[in-house]
């Protein structure tokens, strides 16, 4: 076999609920209030049904980190997320022992010798000493414990390089080995969804494990139907009026352009003041919302006129 | 159309067999089921064709990405063009640079344009046109005091000429080649910057887990004092190199640089070439062998002795790569001349901008090693407010006094 750890991955996460086509997948998602489009139903179908990371790229607000949480809401999945900072480590991605309890343990066990005046069983204390109960699991054991389940590693572009290699020796074996148990392997591996901001390049060859998607700021049409999805109150005309003022932004030049999450956030204050129009007024009084630099507002300030014109 | 014509629609040429070809029948073999119908194989080696292709439009594909993209498309209804499409997409690319690739080698191979049925394709600059003519006219703004117009460059207090001091514009090919051969002999010594975490160290802050720890192995008595300290990681060095003509003599020197500093610290360093568009030639620089890196790097940058755009280059390099941390916190080196065509208001803007995200912004001029140079032109003078040094690049000289800088920085 030419690549034998590539097509090793060919055991398929199983799902009470498991969606037949892409489309089905996109209905499944749709339920959940996520609209996914076609790329982004068959990525997730690909992912699913091949068992393999899914690695989401885009830009901020773009919907990495809600596709995670739609797809376990839409499957019926348990989500575990793992939020990569830089300096993270094993020990906070996988298990660490439970030291206090250990010692107290330890403790607690010399005291009743004591008082009944028995001999502890050396090596029996040792072994309870690295128990289960003494295990803290952290996100990657505790999504292999819990597999079928959707595993988030957010961010991983915040993550150094040695802790991309050791993500990708997990995502390859589906397993974990802790010296004092043994090896923790999950039966149906869990549905591994990767973000990253592009803050700086990931490593190839974990790249190479995953489906690769990269994600855009929504269109018009899909963007008003998320405004309305999220906010069912939602007038329809002023979401679309803030899709539209939300697009003309993006196309301002702006330090920060707003993404999903801001438009949905704007039209939320626009409603929490009781706007029913996107009007100059409301909109500079939400501005906030939306745009979270002083230059990007003094910016758009100037250009509002002609934004909400359109 | 069907997944079965689509060997027949090639204006492409045949694919010819190779070791990749044998190999990915392997593949094919592999992912054969016993309930396939018969024919079944010959359309997999099509799409094997097509993976062929994207390889050469660019996109490095390999053979387990291969092997991806047909257990992907056993997976998808091949009837439909749309989801051939993006099973490709998912499994052969990496990046969105590749996405844009694939697309062409998509649109070549199946004849009819996807782009129609699908969104979320990645905003990418179109490669403009270069244009050498508009450099021939002096900028505006530019007058008496313009140094750029004397042909020749003199090298400040050069009595002997050594091949170290000279200047690179001047060299003739052997001395290149020579040169080429000291730049190889440089050091660099990456510039260090604290991390956030700490590591056991002999001095520095007591460290009450380790200390704990041995306590705990001698029966709870606390011996040593562990001690812990702030490790030291190397800072993130990013390269601008100007590709423009006015660069041209400096520019191939200047990656091969590059290349120098990319291989001390490769995960470290990032390299963008700036000219008419901005180009991200790390990828390429990584190589060890330099003669590769720097063909790859060329084949890369569409805009060689174009024209400049500082301001605007340097803008997309900020919304694209530096406002989300590649320049944050780091040793941002520009080396250009400063020559801008359009007004120097933006590059001013930028340069602020670039300041404000970076820990130390060093500005390479090769005319600044010029005796009675004078940072006049509109774009220098636009952004040297900006700047915290302004060296010389236009001998190894200055160039290893370059490292010196980085490496203090």
């Amino acid at each position: 076999m030419a690549t034998p750890r590539a097509l090793g991955h060919a055991g398929a996460v199983s799902v009470t609920t498991e969606p037949t086509s892409p489309d089905d997948l996109a209905r499944a998602l749709d339920g959940t209030g996520y609209l996914a489009d076609e790329g982004l139903a068959s990525a997730a179908f690909l992912a699913l049904r091949m068992g393999r990371p899914l690695f989401c790229e885009g830009e901020p607000g773009t919907g990495k980190t809600a596709l995670a949480q739609a797809l376990s809401e839409s499957l019926g999945l348990p989500l575990v997320r793992l939020q990569c900072h830089e300096g993270i480590d094993a020990s906070q991605a996988l298990y660490d022992w439970d030291f206090p309890r250990q010692l107290l343990h330890l403790r607690a066990l010399e005291a009743s010798a004591s008082a009944s005046h028995t001999e502890l069983d050396v090596d029996a204390v040792e072994s309870s000493l690295y128990d289960r109960r003494f295990l803290l699991a952290r996100p990657v054991l505790q999504a292999l414990q819990d597999a079928p389940c959707v595993l988030l590693v957010d961010e991983v572009d915040r993550a150094d390089d040695e802790f991309e290699a050791f993500l990708l020796e997990v995502l390859a074996e589906n397993s974990v080995t802790i010296p004092e148990i043994g090896v923790v392997k999950a039966e149906t591996p869990p549905l591994v969804v990767l973000t990253s901001n592009r803050t700086r390049e990931v490593h190839d060859a974990l790249k190479r494990r995953c489906l690769y998607l990269w994600l855009e700021h929504p269109d018009l049409a899909r963007e008003t139907a998320i405004l309305r999805r999220r906010l069912p109150d939602l007038p329809e005309a002023l979401a679309e009026q803030v899709a539209q003022a939300v697009h003309g932004l993006r196309g301002l030049d702006l330090l920060k352009p707003p993404g999903v999450a801001e438009s949905i956030d704007w039209a939320q204050a626009l409603q929490l003041v009781g706007a029913r129009h996107l009007d100059l007024a409301s909109a500079t009084a939400t501005l906030g919302a939306v745009l979270k630099y002083r230059e990007d507002a003094d910016r758009a300030r100037d250009k509002l006129d002609a934004l909400l014109a359109s | 159309m069907t997944a079965g014509d689509t060997g027949g629609s090639s204006d492409t040429p045949a694919p010819r067999p190779h070791a990749g070809a044998v190999l990915a029948a392997g593949v094919v073999d592999d992912l054969r089921g016993p309930a396939d119908p018969p024919g079944a194989d010959e359309v997999l080696e099509d799409f094997v064709a097509f993976t062929r292709l994207v390889r050469g439009a660019g996109v490095p594909v390999t053979t387990d990405r291969v092997a991806a993209y047909l257990q992907a498309l056993r997976l998808s209804d091949l009837t439909s063009e749309v989801a051939t499409y993006w099973a490709g997409r998912l499994t052969l690319c990496a990046d969105p640079d590749d996405v844009v690739r694939y697309d062409h080698a998509f649109a070549a191979w199946f004849s009819s344009d996807p782009r129609d049925q699908r969104m979320g394709r990645p905003s990418q600059p179109k490669p403009r046109v270069s244009t050498m003519a508009a450099l021939t006219e002096p900028p505006p703004g530019t007058g008496d005091g313009d140094e750029e117009e004397t042909p020749e460059l003199r090298v400040a207090a050069s009595g002997e000429e050594v091949l170290r001091d000279r200047d690179i514009a001047e060299l003739s090919i052997g001395e290149r080649e020579h040169l080429k051969q000291l730049l190889a002999l440089l050091r660099p010594a990456p510039p260090k910057r604290r991390a956030r975490r700490r590591r056991p160290a002999r001095r520095g802050e007591p460290d009450p887990r380790r200390t704990l720890r041995a306590a705990l192995a001698n029966g709870g008595e606390i011996g040593d004092l562990r001690r812990r300290a702030r490790r030291e990681r190397p800072r993130r060095v990013v390269l601008l190199i100007d590709v423009s003509g006015s660069m041209s003599p400096y520019a191939d020197t200047l990656l091969r640089f590059a290349h120098v500093v990319t291989r001390r610290t490769p995960t470290a360093v990032e390299t963008f070439t700036l000219g008419t568009r901005l180009t991200r030639v790390t990828r390429e620089l990584r190589q060890r062998d330099p003669e590769r890196a720097l063909a790859d790097a060329g084949r890369a940058i569409p805009d060689w002795s174009g024209g400049t755009r500082l301001g605007e280059v340097l803008r997309a390099f900020l919304d694209r790569w530096g406002q989300r941390g590649v320049a944050r916190r780091a040793v941002v080196v520009v080396f250009s001349d400063g020559w801008e065509r359009g007004g120097a208001e933006l590059l001013g803007e930028q340069s602020a901008r670039l300041r404000r995200l970076a820990h130390k912004v060093v500005w390479v001029n090769p005319h600044a090693g010029k005796s009675g140079y004078a940072p006049v032109q509109g774009g220098i003078a636009a952004a040297l407010p900006h700047v915290d040094r302004l060296l010389a690049g236009h001998s190894l000289t200055t160039l290893a006094e370059l490292l010196e800088v980085l490496r203090d920085a």
